[in-house]
């Protein structure tokens, strides 16, 4: 049985977290580390640790832009990146409030979109965002409203097809 | 030569004039672009983000299964489209056990026989600089550009395998076979923030305002990109008084190719461009 937070994010990201010696090259290199708490090689230490609660409530890994900066220079070839998508998926499912509210409903909203249209629909989704984000309700308003002048933020979504196959794609993916 | 195309939700959408750019440009230089039948959106980075591993494997690969059936090159305007859908073809091709998984949950037999290709790399190895360049009616001179990547269109290396992911040069010798002057810089493939613009959009001004100061330092007065998020990101997230238009490289070199269609794109901007581009003699 996994007993212990490294094995289990090793597990789920397919990478060797002890591999990690804090050269900090991660941590240099990140775009977003100047509002993390932690930044990256200290939220790996902090998995080797045991350090479960503080970890998975952190806004760090939510902060994280998937940008593989961090994947691509680790001398140790850890990518640092699925480290980062095993750790939201355990804070996920492990019900922890997202460290950053708002980052994780983006996400669910445009999979909630996807899921039932096949394709993004931006209309749907940044209605939504609005509604539901504490983000306040007038930031954005103007761009969103030059975008929709421009013809870029279709009102109807398109239909492409996909969506009875995409719905199936995601009832079987656990 | 003909290929098939994912346009990705954003060609169709908030990066429209990447689409038709992409599409002109091609069919201009005589390179058929077929859109692929039914194609799904990649799950782009939110299944993965959240741990969803085998939905982020299987959106891509359902595209994968369909340009099988055609038997061409799968080639794609969108960088974080392109990720997704080379990510995938690296799994099913390395993880055999993956790879059984998404099989069974999309319903088909990978073969591992179509290439995932990003527009400029098929523009450069493909159509090549001489011919591009012999299509050239307007010469881009006078147009100080640099240009950016982002991140998804080079890294991670063993994925992406294309160009150099700390300093590519595949777009600047497109952009300087049409004749724009390309101005070297550090920051191609610095992150803007994209993914994080509508959550956080005071951590995604300081990301794009940084990277436009350092684009004016180094003597350009626009932007060239390659990724739809990117540039609506760029255009949308500036602070500063004097804004930086930020083209499609498509758009430019149907700028240089003399296509009546440019006039179309600038409009579709948030940053319009036009301004620049008359200063410079290139548009009226």
């Amino acid at each position: 049985m996994i007993n212990n937070m490294i094995s289990e994010a090793n597990h789920l990201s397919g990478q060797e977290i002890g591999l990690c010696y804090h050269c900090h090259k991660c941590a240099a290199g990140c775009p977003v580390v100047g509002a993390m708490e932690y930044g990256p090689d200290r939220l790996l230490r902090m998995v080797a640790l045991d350090q479960r609660d503080a970890v998975l409530r952190s806004r760090d890994i939510w902060l994280c832009a998937g940008c593989y900066t961090c994947a691509t220079r680790c001398p140790n070839d850890i990518d640092i990146s699925a480290v980062m998508d095993a750790l939201r998926q355990l804070a996920v499912t492990e019900g922890y409030p997202a460290g950053e509210r708002d980052a994780l409903l983006f996400h669910k909203l445009f999979l909630g979109v996807v899921q039932r249209l096949g394709r993004s629909h931006e209309a749907a989704m940044l209605g939504l965002f609005k509604i539901l984000s504490r983000v306040p309700i007038y930031r954005d308003i103007d761009s969103g409203v030059a975008l929709i002048r421009r013809g870029k933020v279709p009102i109807l979504p398109e239909k492409s097809g996909a969506a009875p196959e995409v719905q199936q794609i995601f009832r079987r993916s656990k | 030569m003909s290929y098939s195309f994912y346009p990705g939700c954003s060609a169709h959408s908030t990066g429209l004039e990447y689409g038709l750019s992409t599409l002109a440009t091609f069919q201009h230089l005589g390179l058929e672009l077929e859109e692929l039948d039914k194609w799904n959106c990649c799950g782009a980075s939110s299944a993965h983000a959240l741990g969803r591993h085998i939905l982020s494997l299987a959106l891509p690969a359902r595209n994968l299964a369909i340009a099988q059936e055609t038997g061409r090159d799968l080639v794609t305007a969108c960088a974080a489209c392109f990720s997704r859908l080379k990510s995938a073809d690296h799994t099913l091709r390395n993880d055999p056990e993956a790879r059984d998984e998404v099989e069974s949950v999309v319903g088909f037999n990978y073969t591992g026989e179509v290439t995932v290709r990003p527009v400029l790399a098929v523009l450069y190895e493909d159509c090549g600089l001489e011919k591009i360049t012999a299509h050239v009616r307007r010469p881009l001179t006078g147009l100080k550009v640099v240009t950016y990547y982002g991140c998804l269109l080079v890294r991670p290396p063993e994925i992406t395998q294309f160009d150099d992911p700390d300093d590519p040069q595949v777009m600047t010798e497109l952009l300087r076979a049409v004749g724009a002057e390309v101005k070297p810089w550090s920051y191609a493939t610095d992150c803007c923030g994209a993914g994080l613009s509508l959550s956080r959009s005071d951590i995604v001004y300081s990301l794009v305002d940084r990277l436009t100061e350092r684009a004016w330092e180094a003597g350009a007065d626009a932007m060239a990109t390659a990724c739809p998020l990117c540039q609506l990101n760029l255009e949308m997230r500036q602070s500063s008084k004097s804004k930086m238009p930020v083209f499609f490289f498509t758009e430019l070199l149907g700028l240089a190719f003399g296509l009546p269609e440019v006039k179309n794109w600038w409009t579709k901007h948030l940053i319009d461009p036009r301004p620049l581009l008359h200063s410079v003699g290139l548009a009226k």
